[in-house]
């Protein structure tokens, strides 16, 4: 949690897009993030961000629902109370195998729904700032984080010339929070596009 | 950018084909000698070989003309830039089919009952369960449909190719454009169509279920699809490495052959849940018509080779396929499909073996040189056909699509 200071600018075209993220990275500002109204193919690798973990997560918690259900299952029918089911071994795996599979799915996908939220930090009932709200209609939204080397007239000359329109700057809290849009934060004082 | 357009067969090529085909040639004469003028036990280990070699090969060719119709009826685009290959494969399918249906119509109309115990009309006639699916099992609608299965395999599969090059060398408009598509949805929807009579459903009842005529399993013929649709895009990226390798398709990269891993990948997973539905079921039944399939399987001379297959085409896929980086890697890729394709050998091996020869494995060289005669063609049939078309579609439709492919 903490309130940073931005430079925004828009995009209309993606063919714009995508070259003017190579330049600005090129240039070497710190891209915060691009909001697109849709997923755009190649633009992460554009932006130069790392594989995603997500996947590993994935496996983890899959492993977790596997270990689960066999030895909740094994609890119950080996030692706590063992029955006989038509005769069958009461190590009966085959018949364990649909339960396993499906607790391995049940927790690998709750969890990774759970921790793809926590990493975009974006869940119901839950706010973070919007930079332009376009962005989920049609517009591309570019996101530049001001750090202490940076020169924010510079930086707002670049985004122009690269094409990008409507620049201004933000100060604006990058974390996730619980409350309201309007009263609650009042360390947003710039807060240019928080309409709601 | 330019591309290479035309495939040179490489000499060493030809040689490493035609060596396969003369092995497998070789293996037919000799096994004919050992196995196939002998007695009955005999004569059955010889036919069953050529049952299982044909039929597997053919249905993993026709998995190829299967891929890339499904693709193109869903309008996919990616396939673009591979395509050729796949309809070079599927161009096996006239030849491995008329080879099949050579050794189906020698087992039928030359009454070889050991084999096929439904031919025999005494049985028949006294045997309920068998009386039952007369309608099914017998020598007619065996022989009608078996020639109708590879003859429209055979012209839906031309039809397809010969649409493909029909832009070769001519660069169509929106419009033409448009309507091409939809020509190609169209016979790529008639092929799927009678994919799914066939493969989905009839054929493998009819050519390798049969045999164990008292037994039945509604999850046979989409268990056998699985299984040569893994083999089938094994088969794919193996020659698409291979001519990545000798620098051809300079327009496949990493993320085509990553969808390929995909795809073997999914349908790995698939077969194991098709083939777990099929053997759950029985086991927790334990109706003894039914369990008669998995007892020289499960607890008999066959127990080896079941846990085998389960290795080989569920736990090896699983494992090594998670990662994505996997997927993306030569190595890997060329090492999982060689092996996936003879896991699936392996599984029709058990399929139509396990059944005739309960009591012990009979596999030796002989089984391996048929399977060798048949890779030996496939390569050369494929081989060829690529050396004669140009390798690339370049003025498809969804051809740009497939250049600029991101997963």
């Amino acid at each position: 949690m903490a309130i940073k200071r931005f430079v925004v600018g828009s995009f209309l075209e993606e063919s714009v897009l995508f070259p003017a993220v190579k330049k600005v990275r090129l240039a070497g500002y710190k891209i915060h993030d691009v909001y697109t109204p849709m997923p755009i193919h190649g633009l992460d690798h554009a932006m130069g961000l790392r594989e995603t973990s997500l996947h590993t997560a994935g496996f983890i918690y899959g492993i977790t629902g596997t270990t689960t259900a066999l030895s909740g299952i094994s609890y119950a029918l080996l030692y706590d109370w063992p029955l006989n089911f038509g005769g069958k071994p009461h190590f009966a795996l085959p018949a364990w195998i649909p339960i396993t599979f499906e607790l391995t799915v049940l927790f690998s996908a709750v969890g990774m729904v759970l921790t793809f939220c926590y990493l975009c930090q974006m869940a119901p009932f839950v706010r973070k700032h919007h930079f332009n709200l376009r962005s989920t209609d049609d517009q591309f939204t570019m996101v530049i984080e001001c750090t202490p080397r940076t020169n924010e007239t510079e930086a707002q000359a670049f985004l122009k010339s690269v094409g990008a329109i409507d620049i201004h700057i933000q100060n604006a809290e990058t974390g996730w929070w619980l409350g309201t849009y309007s009263k609650n934060i009042p360390t947003v004082d710039n807060a240019k596009t928080i309409l709601v | 950018m330019s591309i290479k357009q035309r495939f040179e067969i490489p000499s060493g090529f030809r040689m490493w084909s035609m060596g396969l085909m003369i092995i497998g040639i070789a293996s037919l004469i000799i096994g004919y000698f050992v196995y196939g003028s002998g007695t009955e036990a005999q004569q059955t280990r010889f036919w069953a070989a050529l049952l299982q070699n044909s039929v597997y090969f053919l249905l993993v060719v026709n998995a190829a003309m299967f891929f890339f119709c499904a693709v193109t009826l869903a309008w996919g685009g990616f396939q673009m830039a591979f395509r050729r290959v796949t309809e070079a494969i599927a161009a096996c399918v006239p030849i491995i089919g008329g080879i099949t249906f050579v050794i189906l119509m020698c087992l039928v109309a030359g009454h070889k009952t050991f084999m096929y115990e439904w031919l025999d009309k005494a049985r028949v006639a006294s045997d309920p369960i068998l009386n039952g699916k007369k309608g099914f099992l017998n020598p007619t609608f065996f022989i009608i449909w078996t020639t109708l299965t590879i003859g429209l395999w055979t012209v839906l599969g031309y039809k397809m190719r010969s649409l493909s090059r029909e832009l070769d060398n001519h660069r169509p408009t929106v419009e033409e454009g448009k309507k091409y598509i939809w020509k190609n949805t169209v016979w790529a929807a008639v092929y799927i169509f009678w994919f799914a009579l066939t493969v989905a459903s009839t054929v493998p009842w009819l050519w390798l279920m049969s045999i164990s005529a008292h037994w039945f399993s509604t999850m046979y013929s989409w268990y056998t699809f699985a299984s040569t649709f893994v083999a089938g895009v094994a088969l794919i990226t193996l020659f698409v490495i291979y001519l990545k390798n000798k620098g051809y398709l300079e327009y496949v990269n990493k993320e085509h052959l990553h969808d390929l891993g995909k795809f073997q990948f999914a349908f790995s997973i698939f077969w194991t849940y098709l083939w777990f539905s099929q053997f759950m079921l029985i086991w927790y039944a334990n109706i003894p018509e039914e369990t008669t399939y998995f007892r020289p399987r499960f607890e008999g001379a066959y127990t080896g080779i079941f846990y085998l297959n389960l290795t080989i085409n569920f736990l090896a896929p699983l494992l090594i396929y998670m990662r994505s980086s996997s997927k993306r890697n030569y190595t890997t890729l060329t090492f999982m499909s060689v092996a996936l394709l003879f896991g699936h050998w392996l599984d029709f091996y058990q399929m139509v073996f396990a059944s005739l020869i309960p009591d012990h494995v009979p596999m030796n060289i002989f089984d391996f040189g048929i399977a060798a005669g048949f890779v030996g063609l496939i390569i050369y049939q494929t081989g060829n056909v690529l050396a004669k078309f140009p390798l690339v579609a370049i003025n498809h439709p969804f051809f740009k699509e497939s250049i600029i492919h991101y997963t």
